[in-house]
C-alpha cells in the first residue's frame, strides 16, 4: 500500500511540473479540436466517422508533398486544407449520402471501409520510394521551444492552444449567430422535426462536413509539425483515443463531446510527463482502464448532466 | 416444414465451410493456406455473431479474446527445451508445461470464455456506443499488456516454435464447431431472449428477461468461440501481438456486417466472400490470375468494394437473415420490414 502510495505521489509531484502541465494541454487543445469535428458530424448525421484520423493523415501528406518540392510553407498549408476538404466532402457525397439513415452499425462498417481505402492509398504513396514515410522538414521549424520561466513551451504548443481557441470561439459564433448554425444546432436535437420545419438536410449535414474538414485540416497542420515524419498510420492512435474522449465526454452534446476530447487528451499528456519511464509503457492500458471505470460511473458522459438517453450501436 | 428449415439454418453453413475445405485439399500449400485462413476468419466472425448478432451491440473488444486464446495456446504448446529461447522471462508453471494440440485449443477457449466473463461482469451493463467504445478499451488494454508483459508470451516477438498442427481439417472441424455452438445457441431460449430484448428491450424487460444475465451470457459463450479460434490461428502462423489488434477488429467486424449482422449464415458468408475478394486479390498481386496488380493495392479495392456492398445492400449480403430456400426459388428479395 505504501509503495502505491509513494508511487502516487512521486507522479502528482511530476504531474505538476510546469513543463509538463504545458505539454498536456497543448495536447489537449489538439485533441479537442479533433473531437469537435467527430462532434459536428456525429451530431447531424448520427455517424461516428472513424475515417476522421485518415482525412488528417491525407492533409499530412499534402504537407510532406509540399515539403518535397520546396514549396513555400504557406502554400504547403493551402494544399492541406485543399486536399482535406476534397476528400471530406467527397465521402460524404459517396459515402456517407447513400446510406444516410441506415443503422448505425452500417455507417461505422463503412466509414471502417474508407478508413483501409485511404490508409493503404497512403501506404502506396508511400512504397513509390525505398523510405518509410514521408518528412515534412518545411515545417520543422515552428517545433523550436520558446523557454519562459524554466519552462520550455515549443511554439507548435502555443500555436495549437490559440488555434484551438480561435477555432472553438469561431465556432460558437457560428453555431449561435448564424443561421446555419441554427439549423446545424436544430438539426443535432431531432433531424426529422427540423426538416419538418424547413431545415434543409443537404445544406446542414454538408455544411457540418465541411466545418469538420477544415477542423481535420487545421490538426492535420499543427500535429505533422510535431511529428514531421508522415506515415500511412498517421494520426491513427490519435484518432482512436479522441474517440474514445468524444464518447466519454457524452457524444450528445457537441460542449461535452469537445470537453471530453481536451480531458483524454490532457490526461494522456500528463501521464506521458509524469510516469516513471518502467511504467509508461503501460500507459494505454492505464488510460483506457480509467475510460472503462469513468464509462462505468457515468455512461451518459462525464460531462453532461444526468443520464443521457442510451442510443443503440 | 418448418422443422426443415430450421435445419437449413445449421446445415447450410456447414456445407458451405466443409465445400470451402474440400475445394482447397485441390490445391497445393501455397494456395492452401488461403482456405485455411479464410475458415479461421469464419471461426472468429462467427464467434463475433453469437455476441453481436444476438445483442445488436458492436463489440471491438473480440479480438483480445482471440488474442488471450492464442497467448494461451502458444505458450502452452511451445516444447518446454525452446521456451527458455523465445520466451526467455516466462511464469515458472508456464515455462515447465507443454500439453497437446487438443488441450492447447480447449485452454485457449477457456481462457478467452473466462476473460470475457471477467471483462463483461462490469461491461455488461452498458450498452450502445458507451458499450462498444468499453470493449474498445478492453481490446486496447489487453494488447497494450500481451505486447510488454513478457512474463505470459514472447511479448514484440512473433510466437515461434509453435507446432503448426491448424491445417485444412483442424481449421475446417474448429469453424464447424463454432457453427454448431452458435447454432445450438441462438435457438436456446437463452439466445431467443436476448434476440427478444435486442428487437424491444422494455417489452423483454417487461416479460422477465434479464439483460444483463443474458448479454452476459452470450458474451462469455462468444469469448470462448473467440478463444477458440485464437488458438487456431496460433498453430496456424507464427504470429505477434499486432496479428491480433486493430486490423483483425475492422476487417472481422466488417465481415460480419458486410454479411449481414443478424444471422448466421450472413456471418458465414461475409467471412468467406471476404477472405475469397481478399486472396484472390492477393494472387493478382502476385502476377496470377492474368492480372498484375502493384504490391498494396488490394486493400485498395476491398476497401472500395466492402464501402460498395454497404451503400447497395446496407443491411449485408444476406439481408441479414437466414438461408431460405423458398426464398430462393421464389426468387422474390423480399425487403426486410423497416430497420
Amino acid at each position: 500500500m505504501t509503495v502505491l502510495a509513494t508511487a502516487l505521489s512521486d507522479f502528482l509531484h511530476a504531474a505538476v511540473e510546469p513543463q509538463v502541465q504545458v505539454d498536456a494541454i497543448g495536447i489537449g487543445a489538439i485533441y479537442a479540436l479533433m473531437a469537435v469535428g467527430i462532434g459536428l458530424v456525429f451530431g447531424v448525421l448520427r455517424l461516428v466517422n472513424f475515417a476522421y484520423g485518415q482525412l488528417v493523415m491525407a492533409g499530412a501528406f499534402a504537407l510532406a508533398y509540399a515539403s518535397d518540392q520546396d514549396w513555400p510553407v504557406w502554400l504547403g498549408i493551402v494544399l492541406c486544407f485543399v486536399v482535406v476538404i476534397t476528400l471530406t466532402l467527397a465521402m460524404e457525397r459517396v459515402v456517407f449520402r447513400p446510406l444516410r439513415g441506415q443503422p448505425a452499425a452500417t455507417m461505422l462498417v463503412a466509414t471502417f471501409a474508407v478508413a483501409f481505402l485511404l490508409q493503404a492509398v497512403a501506404l502506396l504513396i508511400d512504397q513509390t520510394d525505398d523510405t518509410l514515410g514521408e518528412p515534412a522538414a518545411s515545417l520543422a521549424k515552428l517545433n523550436v521551444p520558446w523557454t519562459i520561466l524554466g519552462t520550455d513551451v515549443r511554439k507548435i504548443t502555443v500555436v495549437a492552444i490559440v488555434t484551438a481557441a480561435v477555432c472553438l470561439a469561431g465556432l460558437v459564433l457560428i453555431l449561435s449567430r448564424t443561421t446555419v448554425g441554427l439549423h446545424m444546432r436544430a438539426a443535432a436535437m431531432d433531424f426529422e422535426t427540423a426538416r419538418l420545419l424547413g431545415v434543409r438536410a443537404d445544406r446542414v449535414i454538408g455544411s457540418a462536413v465541411l466545418l469538420s474538414g477544415i477542423l481535420a485540416a487545421t490538426v492535420a497542420v499543427m500535429l505533422t509539425v510535431q511529428q514531421p515524419l508522415v506515415t500511412s498510420t498517421f494520426a491513427l492512435r490519435e484518432t482512436i483515443v479522441v474517440l474514445a474522449g468524444v464518447v466519454l465526454g457524452g457524444m450528445n452534446r457537441l460542449f461535452s463531446a469537445t470537453l471530453g476530447g481536451f480531458a483524454i487528451g490532457y490526461a494522456s499528456g500528463l501521464l506521458g510527463g509524469a510516469l516513471p519511464t518502467a511504467q509508461s509503457q503501460y500507459l494505454p492500458s492505464i488510460l483506457f482502464g480509467l475510460v472503462i471505470v469513468i464509462l462505468l460511473v457515468r455512461p451518459g458522459g462525464l460531462f453532461t448532466r444526468g443520464l443521457g438517453p442510451v442510443e443503440r450501436v | 416444414m418448418r422443422r426443415a428449415r430450421g435445419m437449413l439454418t445449421i446445415v447450410a453453413p456447414i456445407t458451405l465451410v466443409a465445400a470451402t475445405a474440400v475445394v482447397g485439399t485441390f490445391f497445393e500449400r501455397s494456395t492452401e493456406i488461403y482456405f485455411i485462413n479464410a475458415l479461421i476468419a469464419v471461426a472468429i466472425v462467427v464467434a463475433l455473431y453469437v455476441f453481436v448478432g444476438s445483442t445488436g451491440v458492436l463489440s471491438f473488444g473480440h479480438i483480445s479474446f482471440v488474442a488471450v486464446g492464442a497467448w494461451t495456446a502458444g505458450v502452452l504448446s511451445v516444447p518446454v527445451a525452446e521456451k527458455p529461447a523465445t520466451m526467455p522471462f516466462l511464469f515458472d508453471f508456464l515455462a515447465e508445461t507443454t500439453v497437446g494440440n487438443v488441450w492447447s485449443l480447449v485452454l485457449a477457449a477457456l481462457a478467452g470464455g473466462v476473460f470475457a466473463l471477467l471483462a463483461g461482469l462490469p461491461l455488461m451493463r452498458l450498452s450502445g456506443l458507451t458499450a462498444g467504445i468499453a470493449t474498445f478499451a478492453v481490446l486496447e488494454i489487453t494488447n497494450n499488456v500481451l505486447r510488454y508483459y513478457e512474463k505470459v508470451g514472447p511479448g514484440l516477438n512473433v510466437f515461434s516454435s509453435v507446432p503448426e498442427t491448424t491445417d485444412l481439417q483442424q481449421a475446417a472441424i474448429g469453424a464447424i464447431a463454432a457453427i454448431v455452438v452458435a447454432f445450438a445457441y441462438q435457438v436456446s431460449r437463452f439466445g431467443r431472449q436476448l434476440r427478444a430484448a435486442r428487437d424491444d428491450a422494455p417489452a423483454a424487460r417487461a416479460v422477465g428477461i434479464s439483460v444483463y444475465r443474458q448479454r452476459l451470457g452470450a458474451f462469455t459463450l462468444s469469448g470462448a468461440l473467440a478463444g477458440l479460434a485464437g488458438g487456431l490461428y496460433v498453430h496456424y502462423l507464427p504470429i505477434s501481438v499486432d496479428a491480433v489488434y486493430l486490423d483483425l477488429t475492422f476487417i472481422t467486424l466488417a465481415m460480419l456486417v458486410i454479411g449481414g449482422m443478424t444471422s448466421l449464415w450472413g456471418a458465414v458468408v461475409g467471412a468467406l466472400a471476404v477472405s475469397g475478394l481478399d486472396s484472390l486479390l492477393a494472387e493478382a498481386e502476385n502476377g496470377a490470375a492474368g492480372i498484375d496488380l502493384p504490391s498494396g493495392s488490394r486493400i485498395v479495392v476491398v476497401g472500395a468494394l466492402m464501402a460498395l456492398v454497404l451503400i447497395v445492400r446496407p443491411s449485408g449480403l444476406t439481408g441479414g437473415r437466414e438461408l431460405n430456400l423458398g426464398r430462393l426459388l421464389r426468387g422474390s428479395p423480399g425487403r426486410r420490414g423497416a430497420a
